[in-house]
């Protein structure tokens, strides 16, 4: 009985102890623990890199990453999966673990994507352009509306007046990447930042300022996270210098 | 069947049990919105994509039937080297990881694939067509077809058609006359599970066939889709998925069972 209440005591204190060290995350303090990161699939690449940095800086750290699309990752994280912090490629998939109060302070925006045309390695189509998407010849997959990277695909394509008529709606933006990298379709329209973390299996094709949609990616720690101060840490990261050249590297931009 | 009195420790288990599977659909129950069920399940959507799991899932039975009955009589009735490898092979998509079927597929039928070239050489589109959509189902489903198909004529008694036979009857007319109708339970027990299975194909579908609604969008890849957007909606058309597979099976419990 002694030794539970002990135990007990020694539990608190830790906790105590350990939200006391919060307050200074800012300094460069080595961070043990290991945190969840869920992320939106384009994400994979960065943060994999991302995970790698912190924790040979912070040997005791250690990441977990899942990736998937947005919206089911939001849905996941509202219905109680164990995440500790939450990148969405959209605000609205955001916004909805936010409205679901999960959300320990407030969203900051750590990147931002812009869309390309992405062919076949080689281009073989010839396609130019947004409007070259319209053609018979060609085969085309965009996201499913519903995911962010649908939904930015057809804007663009709203913004340059073209109707185009995909073959498939995949699940995401990876999802049309492959099916151009297997060579089922001949384009579609996916984050520049896929294209370059495909770029022997796929050619990009730009997509002018003025039909450009911007994605912008927000980034929050999940409250009752286990390890706030890991989580806040990894946050910190992304939008450090350091963090920004990673991400700018793998076809990020600037938020 | 005798019934006993079973052990305390039996039922516990077979409780726990019981309520692992049900728990799960009382929570779907829980969830729908009965008030728009009606709206939900007649939005255009969700009739695109049940019209159109229909037909792919009915073709796939019917496909399934034309190739997987003669199967399984040669896997009963013909001995030759390697019959257990090739029956493993042919049973593979049940255990196979739907996605990997869907990607193996591409790299047979896909535009570049093995055979796919060629088919593509004479104006044959698989990927992102209906037809592709209906192979990915027949794909996964038809080794229930020939396992059950197979069970029914190793059971069977042979000795009717051999008595047809000393009757004068030639080979077509005794498989058609004599084998068929013995194992016609088998075949019909075969082929609903087999449409099942077809109608709750998700992984091949949406890896080789894609997405697109009124092409190759079935009901569990609206599901999939609508779940982000409208869970309400999802949950309903599981709901239709559902009591379709659990009517089929309560029906089915008898026949299956008999035929293994």
């Amino acid at each position: 009985m002694m030794l539970r209440a002990a135990r007990a005591l020694a539990l608190a204190a830790a906790l105590v102890i350990g939200a006391c060290s919060q307050s200074w995350t800012g300094a460069d303090a080595p961070l043990a623990g290991a945190v969840t990161v869920f992320a939106g699939s384009s994400l994979v690449d960065a943060f994999r890199r991302i995970g790698d940095d912190l924790t040979k800086a912070n040997p005791g750290a250690q990441f977990t990453f899942s990736f998937g699309s947005s919206s089911t990752l939001a849905t996941q994280i509202t219905n109680g999966a164990p995440a500790d912090v939450f990148a969405s490629a959209d605000d609205t998939s955001m916004q909805k673990i936010v409205d679901a109060k999960v959300v320990d302070g407030a969203p900051r925006a750590f990147a931002s994507n812009r869309l390309e045309i992405a062919v076949a390695a080689g281009n073989p189509k010839k396609i130019g352009g947004l409007a070259d998407l319209a053609r018979e010849d060609v085969v085309l997959v965009l996201a499913a509306p519903t995911v962010p990277a649908g939904g930015y695909a057809l804007a663009a394509l709203s913004k340059a007046g073209v109707t185009a008529r995909p073959a498939s709606q995949e699940v995401d933006a990876r999802a049309v990447l492959n099916k151009i990298a297997l060579g089922e379709a001949d384009a579609g329209i996916v984050y520049a930042s896929d294209v370059k973390s495909a770029a022997n299996r796929v050619t990009g094709v730009d997509i002018p300022a003025e039909h450009q949609v911007i994605a912008r990616y927000p980034v929050a720690v999940v409250k009752d996270s286990k390890n706030r101060a890991l989580a806040f840490r990894f946050v910190d990261y992304l939008t450090s210098p350091a963090g920004q050249t990673v991400l700018a590297d793998f076809g990020f931009s600037h938020p | 069947m005798r019934s006993e009195r079973p052990p305390v420790l039996f039922v516990v288990l077979a409780a726990v049990g019981v309520a692992f599977f049900v728990v799960p659909l009382v929570g779907l129950l829980y969830r729908a919105s009965w008030e728009t069920a009606l709206g939900d399940l007649t939005s255009p959507e969700a009739l695109t994509a049940l019209r159109l799991s229909f037909v792919i899932s009915l073709a796939a039975t019917a496909l399934a039937l034309l190739l997987g009955v003669p199967l399984a009589w040669v896997y009963a009735r013909v001995r030759f080297p390697g019959r257990d490898l090739v029956r493993a092979l042919t049973t593979l998509p049940m255990i196979l990881p739907p996605v990997v079927g869907g990607v193996a597929l591409l790299f047979a039928f896909g535009r570049r694939g093995l055979f796919g070239q060629a088919l593509d050489a004479i104006g044959i589109r698989l990927p992102f067509t209906t037809a592709g959509a209906i192979l990915a189902a027949t794909f996964v489903a038809m080794p229930f077809l020939v396992l059950t198909v197979e069970a029914g004529l190793r059971s069977m008694d042979r000795r009717y058609e051999d008595a047809a036979r000393t009757l004068g009857a030639g080979r077509w007319v005794v498989f058609r006359r004599v084998t068929l109708p013995l194992i016609a339970p088998s075949i019909f027990a075969g082929a609903v599970l087999t449409w099942a299975r077809a109608l709750g194909e998700f992984g091949a579908t949406i890896t080789f066939a894609g997405n697109l609604p009124g092409t190759t969008q079935t009901l569990p890849l609206a599901v999939y889709i609508a779940l982000e957007t409208r869970p309400e909606v999802a949950i309903m058309l599981s709901l239709v998925l559902l009591a379709t597979s659990l009517g089929i099976l309560v029906a089915m419990r008898d026949r299956y069972l008999r035929a293994f």
